[in-house]
């Protein structure tokens, strides 16, 4: 961003630590433990005192650093097909190469593999891989899909009990530590407040024009507190500055910070579905903000949890807490529920369109994502826009196609809106 | 009058459309793209001016106003051809070694194009889709291979000089002489002197001075982020077809467009205006171009597809629309001895089930459905289109126009002619006229 805001510097020196950390890790006997974004129990690695990797933090940061295409090109030369999930590829692919992260700093091999969302069956196989390549722990926690919508307390229950049965006891293992329920309490009072401030920050694009990007600039606010952070004091000072600098943004009826700086004219209100474009993340944004299309909110943002819809982590309760918040989370819910969130947010947010970014490698959120298109369109008389390209693989991503796509559609809506007048039909031919 | 321009810069050939203020279809140009955009739309807006101009001369010369306007098209091919001839002169002489051999090898099969030219370019077959380099490449490369050998010359060394002319013909913005060409249309037309006569060659004498002004202009296709346009006057060629289908066919509803590299199932409302649309991603696997690649792997000429699969007695099951994969499949299907013609019905058929699954994304197939772009021209890919949307969506009308080629170019005017500000493409004056 042209504009570098204080949060955002935050942001860059607290990964720049961690990442250093995560080095120092093998050298300070410090247990790593790998686990994905969603459902992710980073409150409980804290209280173990153990540092968290996310294998998929990592394929879209070296995606951002244009270095996916040669890990991924290394995964297929060992055999993985290219219709495999490219963030799968792109990790394989970086660990056939030394397991050097996006810093430039190694990353040390896991003590444990902890599966702690199972709503992405990908996760399955990808551990398996790991596991074969590494020969270490691996903790799996299976939670269960909401197919009707709703957590029940049965489903609460069997979370809580493979916790306290599978995950505790792995963790005391690899860690050589007793849980302290009190300390995991501690994280979990901060991540409390630290969602309240993010739910703040998201809840600012209500406004017009929206004071932040919620699916572009929203890959940036989420970072901290869906992966290694929340929980830490570090995250909660971020997100009380992120707070103070919407805020700011709010009082001065400004619009969001774009790479080219502050959009000065908000023409489009749009809800982003799907992940997005990693290789080509700053084009695929300018095709929007060059457009005055801004994302007021999105679901991607909700993968790492609907703290939107109320969820906060609550130190009262700190396995149900857990518990809740795996079953919770974005890629947990139904095709029907995720309709209804969708819809709701066009008309909580007062969007003109909505857009589903499809990602080819991705089997598990990418189907029924046209049918869905439908059915929020259905439902909010809104036109929806479809696009396709990849997370972490280059080769899906077809600029001109999507900037085409993108440009006609927000025509669409600017047609509809203006409700012009269509000539009559011409005489003679054509 | 003020008219209203709307230029489609497409991946395979770039269409003008000029409309009046009475959203009347007054001109039209079309030109092969060949990956020079900048050319390509000056080329298509000449042309469509030069169109238009023609349409106010040629109904008052008192004849005939189509045969008119043929004649003054093959007048225009005779000036080109004319051009190529010298230009193969002067390319055939930097051939180090072999310039005075091919110089006149090259010029005496020109000449024999030249003695052809009035066949070649008033035939039958003609039509106003079919481009110069068409007509006149396939006459040269017939030629060329009859007399090499009494040329002395080879026959690559021919055809490299060929090419390269005829890109150089083609990239060329005609420097024409309107009033000397209308009058030499109005003779091979043989229309009589008469006051009407006169009266139409003043008036082509005074559009040639003061050529029609274009009010406003807007761009569409594929090549549109090339025109020296603010970003109101470029709209996306999904609204184009949308508007220009609708003002072809009021009735419409959903549109399929094939293009060179995109296939596009669109739906409008009652007013042409876009609901929704889906289109290929980056894969242009199903569209104008793999028909392209088809002929060039059967050695056929692109508009020999459509009637040869439609000769089939059991077209083949293919399975893929990648080019590449067809493109083996193809191969396949010749070596164990399939026919042609079966292969070919299979292929186009398979162009269609792509076509389909577009339509179905974008919402169906409504009463009525407009097939636009270059592809509806290929009747295989039209008949396989009535039967599948048959089969899925019960009995649909189904327009194409004859002109279905230009429908982004129309709905282009048409928004142009809606009030887009004035910024005209730079115009290069004319410097060939006589009077």
């Amino acid at each position: 961003m042209s504009r570098k805001e204080a949060s955002m510097e935050a942001q860059k020196a607290m990964l720049a630590d961690y990442f250093r950390r995560l080095a120092a890790a093998p050298g300070e006997r410090r247990p790593v433990v790998y686990t994905f974004v969603p459902g992710n129990l980073v409150e409980l690695l804290a209280a173990f005192d153990v540092l968290p990797v996310y294998p998929e933090i990592n394929a879209l940061q070296s995606a951002m650093r244009q270095r996916s295409s040669g890990f991924i090109r290394e995964a297929e030369r060992a055999g993985h097909s290219e219709d495999v999930c490219s963030y799968v590829k792109c990790d394989l692919g970086m660990m056939m190469k030394g397991n050097v992260g996006p810093t430039g700093e190694k990353i040390p091999p896991p003590d444990l593999l902890l599966l702690s969302f199972t709503g992405c069956f990908t996760f399955l196989k990808w551990f398996e891989l790991l596991r074969e390549q590494y020969n270490c722990e691996v903790a799996m926690l299976h939670v269960p899909y909401q197919g009707d919508g709703v957590i029940t307390q049965e489903m609460r229950d069997y979370v809580v009990r493979q916790l306290r049965n599978e995950v505790i006891p792995k963790l005391e293992k690899v860690s050589g530590r007793r849980f302290d329920e009190a300390k995991l309490q501690e994280h979990l009072s901060r991540s409390a407040r630290a969602e309240e401030d993010l739910v703040h920050t998201f809840h600012a694009a209500r406004r017009r024009p929206s004071p932040i990007d919620a699916y572009f600039g929203g890959v940036y606010y989420i970072a901290p507190i869906f992966t290694s952070f929340r929980g830490s004091e570090a995250a909660c000072g971020y997100y009380s500055a992120l707070r103070q600098e919407v805020d700011a943004r709010l009082a001065a009826g400004e619009g969001p910070v774009t790479p080219e700086g502050t959009l000065a004219k908000e023409r489009f209100r749009l809800v982003f579905e799907g992940p997005p474009n990693w290789t080509s993340f700053r084009d695929f944004w300018k095709i929007f903000y060059d457009e005055g299309a801004v994302a007021v909110a999105s679901t991607y943002t909700r993968v790492g949890g609907l703290y939107d819809r109320g969820f906060r982590h609550d130190p009262s309760k700190p396995l149900e807490t857990l518990a809740d918040y795996c079953l919770g989370c974005y890629t947990n819910l139904s095709l029907p529920s995720r309709v209804d969130l969708i819809a709701e947010d066009i008309k909580t947010y007062g969007a003109d369109g909505f857009v589903f970014h499809s990602v080819k490698s991705c089997n598990s959120f990418s189907a029924g994502q046209l049918h869905m298109l439908r059915e929020v369109e259905a439902k909010t008389g809104v036109p929806g826009a479809f696009i396709e390209s990849d997370l972490v693989d280059g080769r899906y991503y077809g600029h001109a196609n999507i900037k085409n796509r993108v440009e006609s559609y927000l025509q669409m809506l600017a047609a509809r809106r203006e409700g012009q007048e269509p000539p009559r039909a011409p005489e003679g031919s054509p | 009058m003020t008219y209203h321009l709307g230029v489609d810069l497409g991946s395979t050939t770039s269409k003008a459309v000029l409309v009046d203020e009475q959203e009347r279809v007054v001109g039209r140009g079309i030109t092969n793209t060949r990956a020079n955009y900048d050319v390509a739309v000056e080329v298509a807006r000449r042309e469509a001016l030069v169109d238009a101009m023609l349409g106010l001369v040629a109904p008052r010369a008192g004849g005939d106003p189509e045969a008119i306007a043929v004649a003054f098209r093959v007048e225009q091919d005779l000036r080109r051809l004319g051009r190529l001839r010298e230009l193969c002169r002067t390319v055939a002489a930097t051939i180090p070694g072999e310039g005075a051999r091919l110089g006149p090898a090259m010029d005496t099969i020109l000449a024999k194009l030249q003695d052809e030219a009035d066949a070649l370019f008033a035939g039958a077959q003609r039509d106003r889709g079919s481009f110069f380099r068409d007509l006149v490449g396939a006459r040269f490369y017939a030629t060329a291979e009859a007399s090499f050998e009494r040329l002395g010359v080879d026959f690559e060394r021919l055809t490299g000089v060929y090419d390269r002319a005829i890109l150089t013909v083609e990239n060329e913005v005609e420097d024409l002489a309107f009033d000397r060409t209308v009058r030499a249309a109005l003779d091979r037309a043989e229309v009589e002197p008469s006051a009407a006569r006169a009266e139409a060659e003043r008036e082509a004498g005074r559009l040639a001075r003061k050529p029609l002004a274009v009010t406003s202009v807007v761009g569409t296709g594929y090549g549109r982020a090339r025109l020296p346009f603010p970003k109101e006057q470029l709209r996306s060629e999904i609204l184009c077809h949308g508007l220009g289908a609708h003002a072809m066919f009021p009735g419409t509803r959903t549109v399929l467009d094939i293009g060179g590299q995109d296939t596009k199932a669109i739906q409008v409302d009652p007013r042409g205006l876009v609901t929704s649309f889906q289109m290929n991603d980056r894969c242009a696997a199903g569209c104008g171009r793999y028909l392209g690649y088809i002929a060039d792997e059967l050695n056929l000429g692109l508009h020999e597809l459509g009637p040869l699969a439609l000769q089939a007695t059991k077209p083949c099951k293919i399975n893929s629309t990648c080019t590449v994969f067809a493109g083996n499949e193809l191969r396949d299907l010749l070596s164990v001895g399939e026919r042609r013609e079966n292969i070919l019905a299979g292929l186009h058929r398979a162009i269609v089930k792509r076509a389909m699954s577009l339509i179905a994304r974008s919402g169906g197939a409504h009463e009525e459905l407009t097939f636009t772009g270059g592809v509806a021209r290929n009747p295989a890919v039209v008949d396989a289109l009535r039967d599948l949307v048959a089969r899925h969506y019960g009995p649909r009308t189904i327009n194409i126009h004859t002109d279905s080629i230009y429908t982004g170019a129309l709905g282009a005017a048409l928004f142009a002619l809606r009030g887009t500000p004035a910024v005209d493409l730079p115009v290069k004056e004319c410097q060939g006229c006589t009077d």
